[in-house]
């Protein structure tokens, strides 16, 4: 029943999968983190660029976004991402869209996780002399991150399922793999049902473990 | 908003520590702070009673700045309040602050509460900060507590980590704003008790309470605040059996008599 996927590497769309994952989570967790400390922050220029970011990036269609890191930044531009490879190339612009994309959602996730620290702890740290990014960084944020860790759970599901638009740009992920297949075999049903599960043994995993995480880490009032 | 303006005469002389020019404060369209005046000595106890919404917590508040002024002048030791900033940062460190709901960070022990400041601001050693913060938190009588979480400990025993936390700066003025407000009937004494150890020790301080028992026995003089303004100042007990204006006579005979 399976020998039509003889001549498919489908453990390796699904590494790509993986590798997009990972690397715009990294990217998206340290970016989103410093749009959320720029929208708290006291400087207002720094806190209107954040919620502009925000509010644009967040409402336009992520395939756009990658359609614009190949055609406008590669085509036109020719930002290439440090490899003249078109391969390379793509991958690594499809991280960069994705990154962009979701630290906007990584942003508002920990602005939610901000909201959750009271803020007479905010002014006890101020009162001991601590400057704003101590303030932040050394009490505001470890309470926000353990606060954080449902909504984020969230953003990485999504962000592993949004993978799949780098297939647009032709990077050779599980998506780009199963239209490749649907070209060219007759099993429609089970080749999607393969993709699908694929993507549930990477989610589910992710679920469950940072459930147990959430409950682990969090903060007792 | 915020305008400190800074005259010459500000500067405080070397007996006065904490001095309040003609401050005023608006929260929209309430005029919170009208015209306050006032001197904190070194080494004074200063009790600020007062009906709820009479400004004193804003009071309390602003001497370090949690609150900005529209206008006057805020010097401590002879030094204005400078602008949001490194300066202020540094200001803040040398005037301890005790809130009304203890305010201890919840993801640190009480261990690391007490150590924060010293170590993050004051860049003391590890180590040493270490033994300040158990020898601060044995003289509050919560040194078993030290390697538990904020969340684990009695109101009380917050607090009074709370104050070893302030004190572990080595601060030159201590703020209480309401520091007993929040607590059980039966956990107000531990608080109050080592209040009064630290004013006998000659702690300068600025204390915003309800506690009338206190002000009478720890104050070197009280501040009675109505409606913005500071009514009647007065050694505790001139003021609790002779106060001089109607304000304070109504006020202390609702509180008093029953």
């Amino acid at each position: 029943m399976f020998d039509f996927l003889e001549g498919y590497d489908l453990l390796g769309a699904f590494w790509t999968t993986v590798q997009l994952t990972l690397l715009s989570a990294v990217g998206s967790l340290i970016w989103g983190t410093l749009l959320a400390a720029m929208r708290v922050g006291p400087v207002p220029l720094m806190r209107g660029f954040a919620t502009a970011y925000v509010n644009i990036v967040r409402n336009i269609p992520l395939t756009v976004i990658i359609l614009f890191s190949s055609l406008g930044l590669y085509s036109t531009l020719n930002i290439t991402m440090g490899s003249e490879v078109v391969k390379t190339s793509n991958f690594r612009l499809a991280v960069l869209g994705l990154m962009l994309y979701t630290a906007a959602f990584v942003c508002e996730a920990l602005r939610s996780g901000i909201n959750t620290v009271p803020v007479g702890q905010a002014e006890a740290a101020r009162a001991l002399g601590l400057n704003f990014t101590q303030v932040l960084g050394l009490v505001v944020l470890p309470q926000a991150f353990r606060a954080a860790v449902g909504p984020l759970t969230n953003v990485l599901i999504a962000l592993t399922k949004n993978t799949t638009v780098a297939a647009a740009i032709g990077v050779a992920e599980a998506a780009y793999l199963m239209k490749e297949m649907v070209e060219n075999e007759a099993q429609l049903v089970l080749i999607s049902a393969i993709i699908a599960v694929g993507f549930c043994c990477l989610t589910l995993p992710t679920g469950l473990f940072l459930g147990w995480v959430a409950k682990k880490v969090a903060v007792k009032r | 908003m915020t305008e400190v303006s800074v005259a010459k005469e500000d500067v405080a002389a070397t007996g006065d520590l904490v001095v309040l020019k003609s401050v005023n404060k608006h929260f929209g369209a309430l005029h919170v702070l009208q015209d306050i005046d006032l001197t904190i000595a070194r080494g004074e106890v200063v009790v600020v009673i007062g009906p709820s919404g009479s400004g004193k917590s804003t009071l309390c508040r602003t001497i370090n700045r949690l609150e900005s002024i529209d206008s006057g002048a805020i010097t401590i030791d002879g030094k204005p309040l400078p602008d949001e900033g490194r300066e202020l940062a540094r200001l803040r460190a040398d005037v301890g602050m005790v809130f009304q709901s203890f305010n201890l960070f919840a993801h640190k022990t009480v261990l690391e509460n007490v150590m924060l400041g010293q170590v993050k601001v004051r860049k003391a050693d590890k180590k040493q900060a270490e033994e300040k913060a158990r020898a601060l938190l044995d003289r509050v009588g919560v040194g078993t507590q030290a390697d538990k979480y904020p969340a684990q400990l009695s109101g009380g025993q917050q607090q009074r980590v709370a104050i070893a936390r302030a004190l572990a700066m080595d601060p030159k003025v201590m703020l209480f704003d309401e520091p007993t407000s929040a607590l059980d009937p039966e956990m107000i004494n531990e608080v109050l008790e080592v209040m009064q150890q630290l004013a006998r020790d000659g702690m300068t301080m600025i204390v915003v309470t309800h506690e009338m028992g206190f002000a009478r026995s720890a104050a070197n003089r009280v501040v009675f605040m109505a409606d913005g303004r500071i009514v009647e100042q007065s050694a505790p007990d001139q003021f609790f059996s002779n106060p001089r204006s109607d304000r304070a006579k109504d006020f202390l005979s609702k509180i008093l008599h029953h």
